[in-house]
């Protein structure tokens, strides 16, 4: 049924494609719900980024020898040949079938990728919010397709390649960006927003928790991700030389009590913030 | 993926995508066009056709083609209104011909697992052969890449005379 069509056939293996983030996510989902233990002290939180990563270095690849296999048929002015199929007794072309299945499939996709992107955001996941942008993009691809079949059908064959170039170049992005943000991530990056928002809004209002102790000086705060959660380092210039214990834990109380995304909150008093959390 | 819409819309929505098929079919006769005008060369006069000697299929007597396939390119060039160009060859090279618009129609007991399917395009089977091993072969014409209105018009001419398994 895809038959000759390159733009057809990309948008094929993008939908097939589309299920990669989902697969990761429920893959990495079983790892994240251990229990951390002596020799994983962290937990195992960070499975959903290095899910985030092989999905998106897996779209990289695939969009990559989509692209290519699209600019080869242009190159090679390579004319696609979709013939007809008996439907009822009548000879008919098989674009308009292809056409009207495409319409057909553009619908659902777009509601699922709406609801996903609804849930994505509150559980600050990014494995889920990926895969949402990527279902939400997925009308576009089967609209391209039904650009790429239309031209075969009125005789401008380089139009299909040109439509399946455009799809292969929607699955790179996808690639490119999920594994730049997964990686950054694995780096330990300062934390971000699900949106891209930097930095996590959370970190300014965690300090300005801090900020409003009265034993408090000034504090910095160091977050990184762990998949869903942040992990969070308290560094407290104190008032004067004594800290108690009993502030010190207070300290740590309200950061935690902040978001339920704080996870394993360390609090530490220093003389100075150190240098790197001074700059902006 | 339909997992909001009951096996009733579902229907619906199957029966109304089918009705669209056909209703552009009826609006736009013209579609499918073919890049290089394969349908309109062959109806204002002549077909290029090529085959290649296959057992059942093709022969060739006193250099004139003769059996079931060169019987029926004889009456789609008929039904086109189109004098018949015959070429006889070796497969390969009738396939380049084909490739390059040299030809129009290629037959030789050419099989629906054909390997040319990448150079040319290929017909829809119209009929079935028992090969050497006793397997049940499909029959295919090969025509060349992306002219999809010749195509379909010659589809269309074997859904109308052949079995079409």
């Amino acid at each position: 049924m895809v038959g000759n069509s390159q733009a057809m056939r990309t948008a094929w293996i993008e939908d097939m494609l589309s299920v990669l983030p989902q697969l990761a996510f429920l893959a990495s989902l079983q790892f994240t719900r251990r229990a951390r233990r002596r020799s994983h002290p962290y937990g195992y939180h960070r499975s959903m980024g290095a899910g985030h990563l092989v999905a998106g270095v897996a779209l990289l690849v695939v969009g990559a020898m989509l692209a290519y296999e699209s600019v080869s048929a242009l190159v090679k002015l390579e004319h696609p040949t979709i013939g007809t199929m008996n439907l009822f007794g009548h000879t008919v072309w098989q674009g308009w079938i292809m056409m009207a299945v495409m319409a057909l499939i553009a619908a659902p996709a777009v509601v699922l990728g709406r609801l996903k992107i609804k849930i994505a955001q509150p559980l600050h996941n990014k494995l889920l919010y990926a895969d949402s942008k990527m279902a939400k993009a997925d009308w576009q691809t089967n609209a391209a397709s039904i650009v790429g079949v239309a031209g075969i059908g009125v005789g401008l064959w380089w139009l299909d390649s040109t439509a399946a170039l455009v799809i292969a170049a929607g699955i790179l992005k996808d690639g490119w960006d999920s594994t730049k943000s997964a990686t950054s991530d694995l780096l330990d990056r300062r934390s971000k927003g699900v949106d891209g928002t930097d930095p996590h809004p959370l970190i300014p209002a965690m300090e300005e928790q801090l900020h409003a102790l009265d034993w408090v000086r000034t504090a910095g705060l160091r977050v990184r991700e762990l998949g869903q959660v942040q992990h969070t380092e308290a560094f407290i210039v104190p008032e004067s030389d004594t800290v108690t214990l009993a502030q010190s834990e207070e300290a740590r109380k309200v950061l935690e009590g902040t978001d339920w995304k704080a996870y394993d909150v360390v609090v530490t008093i220093v003389p100075e913030l150190p240098e790197f959390l001074k700059q902006g | 993926m339909f997992r909001h819409s009951s096996s009733r819309t579902r229907q619906v929505k199957a029966a109304a995508a089918l009705g669209c098929v056909f209703m552009a079919t009826a609006c736009f006769p013209a579609v499918p066009v073919d890049p290089e005008g394969t349908l309109d060369t062959v109806r204002s006069g002549t077909l290029r056709a090529g085959v290649s000697p296959a057992s059942d299929f093709v022969e060739i007597r006193d250099g004139v083609p003769q059996g079931a396939e060169p019987a029926l390119i004889e009456d789609f060039a008929q039904h086109a209104g189109a004098e018949i160009q015959w070429t006889i060859g070796g497969e390969e090279q009738l396939v380049k011909q084909v490739e390059a618009g040299q030809l129009d129609l290629v037959a030789g007991g050419i099989t629906s697992k054909t390997p040319w399917s990448e150079k040319a395009g290929v017909t829809r089977p119209y009929t079935t052969a028992i090969d050497a091993k006793g397997k049940e072969r499909k029959i295919v014409l090969l025509v060349p890449p992306g002219e999809n209105a010749f195509l379909s018009e010659l589809e269309y001419f074997l859904d109308q005379t052949q079995e079409m398994p």
